[in-house]
């Protein structure tokens, strides 16, 4: 029977991306030099499972790589070596790279041999390192270990005479389909191999469970093996055995060559480790560290590309909940045909509970429909540790991010389309906000500078806030560019507001420099302009000399919103109702005109202004003209609260959003459209756009 | 209308597959003037149905309608090209295109007097559209061609919408700060 192992490949590609995440995080999360073993297993197992899955599916590449990786990971797991920052940032270019080679494969691409080469080098020059990061070792012998003479190293390893190995499973491990027989039998293709098993740990007949090993075993491999290969062997069985391998020392062995060439403050204990790292040591000990260089411009180039996947994960029980919810509406649905098959109208209530029960259902089911939609915000958040951790060293800074709320469930769509223009954000953030180490310090400010992505949800909106604690925006320098780029005339008035707006003007950048992070003069606009398509809207508050906060407003989910239908002559409209504060009628004496135009009323303590619907949306058909004939809905959005006159005010019903721009194009005011019970399209408002555009 | 429909069964169905070199063109007119599409961008015909108003767009652009669950814009022609505007009727007909830009596809409809016929012209017989200069806007005609002696403008789907996005453009984001 031949299976199609191909089917597999997307879960296994899945999988190994999701690893690689785990991977990336946790490794950012390591802390330079104090070892989270916790931290190092998830790692590990993460790199365990996908060497494991691309052995199985023939990605020897990928499984060889890995398995470099793993072995480092392996030795900082066991405390044989120190968690150091190379090691950290090796570890990260091999994750970019292991991505790469994923990517490659997934895309039926050729992978690039030379990139991975490379990565291995960094990582076996990193192993090789090891040999003498236990605590005592110094930088210092790192190096001179590594120019020591291959050729002393390979004499040294051929002194090894051959192996004790002490194992004893435990008692689960047949039962995961591992049969010691079949180890041993590998084992002695290696070389001589003698057994002595170890019966201390069977019990006696009447407690025996045959489906678990009790027994251990002592054995003995004579001959000159790689302890490489011997590990290679019980690598399957890892986790459910203990087992030690001991070298044989062959009675010449004189002092490690190793030591004779290093300085002679460095102790190298001539331990069992020293031969397998001597060993990886010949072929690379060579490399310059230097070749580490090249990793690093490698990254900016690897960036993860924004995938935006096909499928989602989702929990069990929420597709629980919907297999629930389906049933419930089969039965009112049988119900309710039953009514209508012989209707007579003593069964009117009857045939209204159902359609009550219907209504109910329908909507528990579109809750949690949408609900299988929604993302943690994490799933943008999660790229940004790495993102600040790598620009923060490339430009100099001491940057901590900080991340609040990450559980906030978004709208998928939300969650993909969020994340370029969020990291743009934190790029400017990290690039123009926050100052330099020593500007930082004559500031009287923590030389750390902090960047906090926040998410939150407020009424129907989930607002997104990137904050630094970083020089703020120049209203002056803002002020004084808008003018030389033509932007603004000199004498315009601005409120504050206005003058931070302007950097998401097109064509604005103040940078004094152009640098590649950041400051193109393309961007911000760009920014702004891809969150207003998301219907969401994004404003800036900054305190020269102590920081900046971005925040985003986005809807919660695109696809449907509870509104209330306003009609305004023939035309009927819908007011997210979020946004909706009250709806009033008001009398003539309530209105004050400034300057003989402008119209605002007061509500309770204040003055509002007054948006005349048919006014700005030119309806010729509009019955209401005096405001005492109409309804005022208070609104607010953004922070901007306004009275809306229309004509009257309809239903509330939840509507089904369709994109205008699909076919057509954004129009200021509108955020999209729906098709009423009747099959018409309405258009919904946008209550910012609206503001803006009664401004103008 | 009905008459031309009967046409285009007998007549046209033949020549379809007779010219390898051949481009079919449904064409409408627009008052007096002959107008042809690629029939290849033309999605379906419908009679036309009341719309939704756009606020604060060219009159020409009537509104959108809901096109089995999606919006789709519909255009008046005789307006966009400044033909006048005539009441519409239930014989008004709209016909629903499709238009690529750049990466994407939409959807739109375009208002016309009536359709007319579905041709059949030979590549080689079209000819560019003369240069009146800043006179008359020739940007979305492709090319002019003649059946029985009457001229037909072969319209360009893609620039008529493409048009539009100058609009998006010049929605200035300065207005809503100054």
């Amino acid at each position: 029977m031949s299976i199609d192992m191909a089917q597999f490949h997307q879960v296994f590609f899945e999988e190994s991306f999701e690893g690689l995440d785990t991977m990336e995080s946790g490794l950012l999360d390591l802390n330079t030099g104090d070892v989270d073993v916790d931290e190092i297993n998830m790692i590990f197992r993460a790199a365990h499972s996908i060497k494991g899955g691309s052995g199985t599916f023939g990605f020897t590449a990928v499984s060889d790589f890995t398995h470099v990786m793993e072995t480092l990971l392996d030795e900082m797991r066991d405390g044989r070596r120190l968690v150091t920052q190379s090691a950290v940032d090796a570890l990260l270019g091999s994750v970019d790279c292991l991505r790469a080679m994923l990517t490659a494969i997934q895309d039926e691409q050729a992978v690039d041999t030379q990139n991975v080469a490379e990565h291995k080098k960094v990582l076996e020059v990193e192993l090789t390192r090891g040999a003498d990061s236990s605590p005592v070792a110094s930088q210092e012998s790192a190096t001179s270990e590594q120019v020591s003479d291959p050729v002393a190293i390979t004499a040294h390893e051929a002194n090894v005479e051959g192996w004790n190995i002490s194992f004893s499973p435990h008692p689960n491990m047949l039962k995961t389909g591992n049969d010691p027989v079949r180890m041993f039998r590998e084992l002695a293709e290696l070389g001589e191999l003698t057994s002595t098993a170890d019966f201390l740990g069977v019990p006696d007949i009447h407690n025996l469970e045959p489906e678990e090993c009790a027994i251990s075993w002592k054995l003995h491999l004579k001959g000159n093996t790689a302890e490489q290969d011997i590990e290679e062997i019980f690598s399957w069985v890892e986790d459910e055995c203990d087992f030690a391998i001991q070298k044989i020392q062959s009675t010449v062995q004189s002092v490690s060559p190793v030591a004779e060439t290093t300085d002679s403050t460095t102790t190298v204990q001539p331990d069992e480790q020293t031969s397998k790292e001597d060993k990886e040591t010949t072929a690379e000990a060579t490399k310059p560290v230097a070749s580490k260089k090249p990793v690093k411009d490698k990254k900016e180039t690897a960036k993860p590309a924004n995938k935006s996947s096909g499928s989602i994960r989702v929990d069990t029980t929420k597709i629980d909940t919907l297999i629930n919810m389906v049933g419930e509406l089969v039965i009112t649905q049988s119900m309710l045909s039953l009514v209508g098959e012989h209707f007579e109208i003593n069964k009117l209530d009857q045939l209204k509970t159902g359609l009550s029960q219907l209504e109910r259902h329908t909507r528990e089911l579109q809750e949690s429909v949408m609900n299988i939609r929604m993302l943690p915000i994490s799933f943008v958040f999660s790229r940004f540790p790495r993102l600040v951790h790598d620009l923060s060293s490339k430009l100099g800074k001491k940057i901590e991010l900080k991340l609040v709320g990450e559980n906030t469930e978004v709208d998928k769509t939300v969650v993909e389309l969020l994340s370029d223009p969020l990291v743009h954000l934190v790029r400017n953030s990290l690039d123009h906000g926050i100052e330099m180490p020593e500007d930082r310090i004559a500031a009287g400010k923590p030389e750390t500078g902090t960047v906090i992505l926040e998410a939150y949800h407020r009424g129907g909106n989930i607002v997104i806030e990137v904050v630094d604690d970083g020089k703020g925006l120049n209203k002056d320098k803002l002020r004084a560019k808008a003018i030389e780029k033509g932007l603004i005339d000199e004498d315009a008035i601005l409120t504050d507001k206005q003058t931070y707006e302007l950097i998401f003007m097109p064509g604005f950048s103040t940078a004094e420099k152009l640098t590649d992070v950041s400051g193109r003069g393309v961007g911000m606009d760009v920014v702004r302009r891809n969150i207003q398509s998301l219907g969401g809207n994004i404003e800036i508050i900054s305190e020269l000399g102590k920081g900046s906060t971005i925040s985003i407003h986005l809807p919660l989910t695109l696809a449907i919103l509870d509104g209330q239908s306003i009609s305004v002559g023939d035309e009927r409209y819908i007011v997210p109702l979020g946004s909706i504060i009250e709806s009033i009628n008001i009398n003539e004496d309530m209105v004050n005109r400034i300057a003989g135009k402008g119209e605002t009323f007061r509500l309770r303590d204040e003055f509002l202004p007054i948006v005349r619907m048919h006014d700005i949306f030119h309806v010729e058909s509009a019955k209401a003209t005096k405001l005492t004939d109409g309804l005022v809905v208070v609104v607010e959005g953004q922070g901007v609260k306004c009275g809306l006159f229309v004509d009257d005010l309809l239903g509330q019903q939840q509507v089904v959003i369709k994109s205008l721009e699909a076919n057509y194009r954004r129009v200021e005011g509108i955020s999209g459209a729906t098709i009423l019970g009747d099959g018409s399209v309405a258009l919904i408002l946008d209550i910012p756009g609206l503001v803006r555009l009664a401004n103008q | 209308m009905t008459e031309n429909i009967e046409a285009i069964d007998d007549e046209n169905v033949e020549n379809i597959t007779k010219t390898a070199n051949s481009v079919q063109f449904l064409s409408f007119t627009l008052g007096n003037e002959e107008y042809g599409v690629d029939i290849l961008k033309v999605q379906e015909i419908r009679s036309w149905e009341p719309v939704s108003r756009i606020p604060n767009v060219p009159a020409y652009e009537k509104g959108v309608v809901n096109l089995r669950g999606s919006i789709v814009p519909i255009i008046d022609l005789r307006e966009r090209f400044g033909l006048g505007h005539v009441e519409y009727s239930p014989l008004t007909v709209v016909v629903i295109l499709q238009a690529n830009f750049e990466d994407r596809s939409c959807v739109m409809g375009v208002v016309v007097d009536a359709v007319s016929n579905v041709i059949n012209v030979d590549k080689s017989t079209i000819q560019n559209s003369p240069d009146f200069g800043a006179r008359v806007s020739t940007e979305f005609i492709n090319g002019l061609t003649s059946v029985d002696n009457k001229m037909i403008m072969l319209l360009d789907v893609d620039k008529l919408l493409t048009l539009e996005e100058i609009y998006e453009n010049e929605d200035n984001p300065l207005q809503a700060i100054s």
